[in-house]
């Protein structure tokens, strides 16, 4: 059998719009996925700590506050320091277009704005955890 | 409940169901309304159940006022910004607040970082207050303050300031949001558990009764739950499960129904099918005034008025084809009128991705006054009383919203449902099907799934400017205030304070004296958090 993709689903920060989180979470879910769903006002720390116990395969954030840059820098400067470093971060919200390319410098491997279709989340995930 | 959809054949709409559960008709006639009576169900403007307005002359004597959501930066920003608005005609402010205010945190906490001004402005103390307040006729112009948990404090710094200004507690009319329980089900911004949260708003509610008559201290949202993803019944229903909560709190106090419950509003949510939405609102007013007449046997006529605030929300705005929402907006604030509403505010078309800029905040404002002053929508009181297709929906809705009542009254009511996450699974299980009816098609929103056009077509919006010099500014003044205060005093009143919230008294008082020394609004959330502890998010995956 296939193992099953483990991804926890983040909220960092203090914004509290949580209604893509877990429509995604959910839809994640129905394709098969293991969710674990932090719940909201997240610190860095605390969502690196969650994914080091939970030995997860991939980190979703969901960010809708405008503070994505600051927020993904700093959770792969940690994420590093923890020695996971080399998991996938994907990360959704309200992401202008212009920012797409400086959060994959950063080193989100996956960033899907408001609006993204699940097929799109879900192939990516799979294919990204295959390859 | 599912979600709205309509079933074809070939090109014909064979079926519609609506996102409340109602199955629609192609055509409505007198048979459909028999069983309703005039007098009993809808009756006169301005006569119970009010289903067609709480005002007799509704919007020729009464005008809808006009409320953008406003505040980011600094307070000196924003209050240019509102001094802008007043200056363009808006008769009432609603002021947004950064996240770190909302969650009881100082500019200079860490958890703050990158938050500070970010969706609304930064208050830390009294300070702030008096410059995003000064010059601004507070006996003329009331205040929406969009805060929750830390309602308590804002507004008893907006007392505060009010007085320092030369306004006196019972002229000013202050509007916090302050609806804990829907933070919880949505948006997000609650600190303490649930039980002493409603205490603070127990807090409010009886203070308000007493020393600021023209404050609503309560706006119950069902704005925020629906937003989250709840159906247009549920949001009505939670919303009124919300009210109740509060309800039987403050009569546990002592206090007559007729002492508080005509202050209370509610701010609600806008969007989808448009003729589900007007029902929602008139069905909504009748069961308010039926509910608070029968259940909590209320005396005033005044204390049965369903008083709101309809919104055209961001739910239904889209980031493909932004201009395109400018539109729907227009549409939004059109069932607002016609839904009889006492304010209006518009989420503004580049909302999907932005804070508005300038620009698109004016064209919320300027679709509201169209509608008022150009094209009647106030010459005649209810204008859609007596559609057949109308009324029916109005009992229509009216069933499904007490169905819903009625679920989460069977768990044990909304405290409990919130608690144990009963509400929060509904919600997002809605929000689910909801997205997954749009992806598979089933749902048609223009721009999304419907007359795409390509990406680039999406992207022509102009950008609201994070100003990240904001936090340095904020912190900067904090430590100013932290100097020149006296701190002696300030530990004392934090210290009464306390005690006040141990032993389960109004703490309204109490932070009146806190703020007036300039202590911080960190530092008495500080206070509150080590009495009351935090809420703890019930697992709903």
């Amino acid at each position: 059998m296939e193992k099953k993709i483990r991804i926890l689903i983040a909220k960092p920060g203090l914004d509290g719009h949580d209604r893509g989180a877990k429509v995604v979470a959910q839809a994640l879910r129905d394709a098969g996925m293991e969710i674990i769903y932090t719940g909201l006002h997240q610190t860095v720390d605390q969502i690196v700590n969650v994914a080091l116990q939970e030995d997860v395969d991939i980190i979703g954030l969901s960010i809708l506050s405008g503070a994505h840059i600051p927020i993904c820098e700093k959770l792969i400067k940690k994420m590093k320091e923890k020695g996971i470093g080399e998991k996938m971060v994907v990360v959704g919200g309200v992401i202008p277009e212009r920012d797409i390319k400086k959060l994959h410098d950063i080193g989100i491997k996956g960033v899907f704005p408001n609006g993204s279709s699940f097929d799109t989340i879900i192939t990516f995930l799979r294919d990204s955890i295959k390859g | 409940m599912g979600v709205a959809s309509y079933i074809k054949d070939g090109e014909d709409i064979k079926e519609v169901i609506l996102e409340s559960g109602i199955s629609i008709k192609p055509v409505y006639g007198p048979e459909d309304i028999k069983d309703l009576k005039y007098k009993a169900d809808i009756n006169d403007p301005g006569e119970y159940p009010f289903t067609r307005g709480i005002h007799k002359f509704m919007y020729r004597k009464t005008p809808y006022t006009m409320r953008q959501y406003s505040g980011f930066g600094t307070p000196k920003e924003t209050n240019e910004r509102f001094k802008f608005l007043i200056s363009q005609g808006q008769t009432g402010l609603n002021v947004a607040f950064d996240l770190p205010t909302q969650m009881g945190l100082d500019s200079n906490d860490p958890l703050a970082e990158g938050d500070v001004g970010r969706v609304g402005m930064a208050v830390d103390s009294l300070r702030d207050f008096e410059e995003a307040f000064k010059d601004i006729p507070l006996d003329r112009i009331g205040s929406g303050l969009t805060i929750n948990a830390v309602a308590s404090i804002m507004l008893a710094m907006y007392q505060v300031v009010a007085e320092k200004y030369g306004y006196s507690p019972d002229i000013i009319s202050a509007t916090p949001q302050n609806d804990i329980l829907k933070e919880m089900v949505g948006r997000g911004m609650w600190i303490f558990p649930v039980e002493p949260s409603i205490r603070l708003i127990g807090d409010t509610i009886e203070y308000s009764a007493k020393y600021l008559p023209r404050t609503n201290p309560v706006s119950v949202c069902g704005y925020h739950i629906r937003e989250s993803g709840a159906t247009p019944a549920q949001e009505i229903a939670y919303a009124f499960e919300i009210a109740s909560t509060y309800i039987d709190h403050v009569l546990q106090r002592g206090l007559n129904i007729d002492d508080f419950v005509h202050r209370f509003s509610f701010n609600l949510d806008i969007y989808g099918n448009f003729f589900e939405q007007i029902a929602k609102f008139r069905a909504a007013r009748k069961m308010w005034a039926k509910l608070i007449k029968e259940k909590y046997g209320a005396k005033n006529p005044r204390s049965l008025w369903f008083r709101m605030l309809a919104g055209g929300g961001g739910g239904g705005l889209t980031k493909e084809q932004p201009e395109v929402n400018i539109v729907r907006s227009a549409y939004y604030a059109m069932v607002s009128a016609l839904s009889g509403t006492q304010t209006m505010a518009l989420c503004s078309y580049d909302e999907a991705y932005t804070i508005p800029t300038p620009k698109a905040a004016l064209i919320s404002l300027r679709t509201m006054q169209l509608l008022l002053e150009e094209v009647g929508v106030r010459d005649t009181v209810d204008p859609l009383a007596g559609s057949y297709y109308v009324e029916w929906l109005t009992m229509e809705m009216e069933k499904k919203i007490r169905e819903e009542m009625k679920r989460v009254e069977d768990v044990g009511g909304m405290a409990h449902a919130v608690e144990n996450g009963y509400v929060q699974r509904e919600v997002a299980k809605q929000a689910y099907l909801f997205e997954k009816a749009l992806q598979e098609g089933k749902k048609i929103k223009i721009g999304v799934n419907k007359y795409v056009m390509g990406e680039k077509e999406a992207q022509k919006v102009e950008l609201h400017e994070y100003n990240s010099k904001v936090a340095g500014q904020q912190i900067k003044k904090l430590k100013e205030i932290k100097r020149v205060r006296d701190t002696r005093t300030v530990t004392q009143k934090l210290k009464d304070l306390e005690k006040a919230a141990r032993e389960k008294r109004n703490v309204m008082p109490y932070l009146i004296t806190c703020i007036k020394e300039y202590t911080t609004v960190g530092e008495m959330t500080k206070v509150f958090k080590e009495v009351f502890g935090e809420f703890k998010e019930p697992s709903i995956f």
